[in-house]
């Protein structure tokens, strides 16, 4: 009846051609400017890395042991990743990681074997994300509180079950998986958990209702909820996959040290958050992407390892990964005002 | 006589954004003591201008004299100190702090320098609320308890508590109900008497005929007309200058039918929410459009939103097909069929980070998973089908959904629940933010759904909308049903008569 007044003239949405893309275009177009620059800088660090200390850093034990020592912390990002894209926010996953590992590998737990083991720490990670899921999805607590709140009294928990002690892992079935012989073309198993946590974390966030759900409550709760989602529900589910994931790298953490210990997964809070923000996942919910997160926890290890190597302290590192951090934030929003 | 030059001269402004040339060569000049207005579509230019004008951004090209001088307004600030204060349409106040801690935000009355002087602050605030006509707000209350037009004010005295000379008002009106819009224009003349220029940006043709002196009309970041005669340039004229087209509201005809014949498929019995409204009945026939009409706070949107479950109801319920749904359950509604396009569509029902696709597929994602399983393409081509179906523009499902003006954001909202199969749309303000021209095309679309056979319930402050959409229309007042009639049996001015007075003026 009436003609459109004028087309919209924001041409920030450009029209991509409809036609089909060679296939490394689509390639291109998918690894947006924020993934390649992260892959830039994890090159960077590599060739840093291969130059000051070219014998130790590409020796194959070495790559070996920084990927195993991503993957714990990797594990916890993946599932911080997925509540922080929600905009939520999960302080205590280095907490749970402690609770869980000790708990674990407990005289009485060890006695059931490396079943046992992995059954009590996926349980008591689970356990800690439904108390953080419930308080924040129907007690209506702010998750910063709530899993503050976590935070402390898991770790006081872990402190009482050890007495601060150090509880050594005898089952050989568990300890042989951190052993070279346990490697499959020289990848080692925990490499392998995080490369599989990893994917199925993706194909959730990008390819599934709940990932939608996830991303839909992050960008904006009140539209979801009048869109029919429940919004709650799927809060509890976050918090549970996030508490899952710290009870997975509980017990990948027993198979490296092959020990519970009550200081286990020490400030994780502040890695698995710092890596999954510089990847690209918005703080305030909406966004997330475990492809950045996964580049983000990559660039952490590698430089903690290139620091080791060259014998400087951690108190450089800190200073260091401090500055990533926020060089990594001023360049995401030029990119993000320019684009 | 020597020339007086005008208070504010911009001449030939530009300012680009990444991929959009906002102003392009935007003169405007206003002097001391004059209503001036500013007229054009959503995405014309107009927040550019001002935002250029209250320093908050830098004009690319162009310059801009104040008082026969060239000056550079680098921020806010700036613009401040020469005495141009703006009064944005989202209020820029801090909930938190009080009513006097707000007015006199960045140049506190201290004492020794830091030391707040909190009964000075007060007592200045006190002056400036009753000069505009508010004595009744207290200082001392916190700005978020107060409701929107009060905080209109409270924006107002701040703008006063400055030395102004000029102030920028971005549709002031949008919040108000009738009387504080008296209110409003009275405060108006009292400026523009003392001296005060006032550049006045509204919607509304009817308002800017009534206080304007002068208008300037933007097109697509270029001013069309500068300085007309605000009272005496033909309605038609401007509408053709905004639009470049001569039409105002267009509404489509309703059917020749009687809907009277089929079963209810929305029926309202006895619904209540203590303070808001009162039981309330109403049924709505499958391709009937009821209106509701009323004021701001006259329960509108509350009873929208309760028939949708998202306020829980004190008493009644909500049948659909003559099943009562379960109350204060969103989710219950939207499985029986009800779909919601809220009044605040960027804080209640878009995505905004996301594109039109998933904005549309939202809440219909079962429809194309299997065990959670997204199938893409199926999602992309049914988003496809059913933006086409209302000609969103661009007729490109991909794009962000931020980029769409507001007619095709709506539009967007009305996809979701098409393409979920809604049979009852509630629509609650459906054209607020949308441009002149694009708003008779969203009323073909309702009634083209509605004699698809959906019931739609709407909902607007605009008369001339719910009595040129609708088929019946309830009368709203203070949360109470005071008529109901068929949409032709009614005109403005008695609808208008109905919602002040409450009784039929007949």
């Amino acid at each position: 009846m009436t003609q459109h007044a004028s087309p919209p003239r924001d041409s920030t949405g450009k029209v991509p051609s409809a036609g089909a893309a060679p296939a490394w275009r689509g390639l291109m177009a998918r690894a947006d400017v924020r993934t390649l620059s992260l892959l830039g800088v994890l090159a960077a660090l590599i060739l840093i890395g291969g130059i000051t200390k070219p014998d130790e850093f590409l020796d194959t034990r070495n790559l070996q042991l920084v990927l195993t020592q991503g993957s714990v912390i990797g594990v916890v990002t993946v599932g911080m990743t997925f509540v922080i894209t929600s905009g939520g926010i999960d302080l205590s996953v280095g907490a749970i990681v402690a609770l869980a590992s000790v708990w674990a590998t407990t005289v009485a737990t060890q006695e059931y074997g490396f079943a046992g083991i992995l059954f009590t720490a996926v349980i008591v990670g689970v356990a800690c994300g439904l108390v953080n899921g419930v308080l924040i999805a129907y007690g209506a607590m702010v998750p910063f509180i709530a899993t503050l709140a976590m935070l402390a009294s898991a770790r006081g928990l872990a402190l009482q079950i050890t007495d601060g002690k150090t509880q050594i892992v005898t089952i050989p079935s568990v300890l042989d998986l951190g052993e070279r012989d346990a490697y499959v073309l020289g990848i080692p198993p925990l490499v392998m958990v995080f490369a599989v946590v990893t994917i199925i974390g993706w194909l959730i966030l990008n390819r599934t209702t709940f990932g939608r759900r996830t991303v839909a409550v992050g960008g904006n709760a009140e539209a979801a909820r009048l869109a029919g989602i429940d919004v709650r529900r799927q809060r509890l589910y976050l918090y549970l996959l996030s508490g899952l994931c710290c009870g997975i790298a509980a017990f990948m953490l027993i198979i490296l040290s092959g020990s519970g210990q009550n200081t286990n997964g020490n400030l994780y809070e502040l890695d698995a958050i710092a890596a999954a923000i510089i990847g690209g996942t918005l703080l305030s919910g909406g966004r997330g992407t475990i492809t950045g997160s996964v580049l983000g926890v990559l660039i952490f290890t590698t430089i903690t390892n290139i620091f080791a190597l060259n014998n400087l302290q951690s108190d450089v590192q800190q200073i260091a990964k401090g500055a990533i951090i926020v060089a990594a934030v001023l360049v995401q929003r030029r990119t993000a005002s320019t684009t | 006589m020597a020339p007086v030059p005008p208070l504010l001269s911009m001449n030939g402004i530009t300012k680009s954004f990444p991929g959009v040339r906002a102003l392009d060569g935007v003169d405007l000049d206003v002097q001391a003591g004059e209503v001036h207005c500013l007229l054009g579509q959503n995405g014309a230019g107009k927040s550019t201008l001002i935002k250029v004008l209250a320093g908050a951004h830098q004009p690319d090209t162009g310059t801009i004299r104040w008082r026969g001088e060239g000056v550079t307004l680098r921020s806010p600030i700036a613009a401040m100190r020469l005495g141009i204060a703006t009064i944005y349409q989202e209020l820029d106040l801090v909930e938190h702090l009080s009513v006097a801690e707000n007015v006199h935000l960045g140049h506190e009355p201290t004492a020794a320098g830091f030391v707040v002087r909190g009964k000075v602050a007060r007592a200045s605030t006190t002056q400036l609320l009753k000069r505009l006509g508010h004595p009744e707000i207290d200082p001392a209350r916190l700005v978020g308890d107060l409701s929107a037009a009060q905080q209109q004010i409270v924006s107002m005295a701040r703008a006063l508590s400055h030395d102004v000379r000029l102030i920028v008002m971005d549709e002031p009106s949008a919040a108000l109900d009738p009387d504080e819009v008296d209110n409003l224009f009275r405060i108006v003349g009292d400026l523009t008497s003392a001296g005060v220029a006032v550049v006045y940006i509204s919607h509304r043709l009817e308002e800017i005929r009534r206080i304007g002196d002068r208008v300037t009309v933007l097109k697509d970041g270029r001013a069309v007309a500068g300085g007309l005669p605000a009272k005496t340039t033909p309605t038609r004229d401007v509408v053709a200058m905004m639009t470049g087209r001569n039409v105002e509201y267009v509404f489509p005809e309703r059917p020749p039918k009687d809907a009277t014949g089929g079963e209810p498929l929305l029926e309202v019995r006895g619904l209540a929410r203590h303070g808001e409204f009162e039981p309330l009945d109403l049924t709505v026939r499958p391709g009937e459009i009821v209106g509701l009409a009323g004021l701001v706070g006259s329960g509108r949107s509350e009873i929208l939103e309760t028939i949708y479950g998202a306020r829980k109801p004190s008493a009644g319920q909500v049948l659909v097909d003559g099943r009562p749904l379960k109350p204060g359950s969103v989710r219950a509604a939207v499985r029986a069929g009800l779909g919601l396009a809220p009044e605040e569509r960027k804080a209640q029902a878009l995505l905004m980070l996301e594109s039109v696709t998933r904005n549309v597929s939202v809440s219909s994602m079962s429809r194309f998973s299997r065990g959670g399983w997204i199938d893409r393409a199926a999602e992309l081509g049914a988003a496809r089908a059913a933006t086409r179906e209302l000609s969103l523009r661009p007729d490109n499902p991909s794009v962000p959904v931020r980029t769409l003006s507001g007619g095709n954001q709506q539009k967007a909202v009305l996809a979701r629940w098409l393409l979920r199969g809604c049979r009852v749309l509630l629509l609650d303000e459906p054209t607020r933010g949308v441009d002149v021209g694009a708003r008779a095309e969203l009323y073909a679309v309702v009634r083209r759904l509605a004699d698809e056979g959906l019931a739609v319930l709407l909902v607007s402050s605009e008369v001339p909308e719910v009595l040129g959409l609708a088929d019946r229309v309830l009368v709203l007042r203070e949360g109470r049903v005071v008529h109901t009639a068929p949409a032709r049996e009614l005109d403005e001015h008695r609808v208008l008569d109905l919602v002040m007075e409450g009784s039929p003026a007949s």
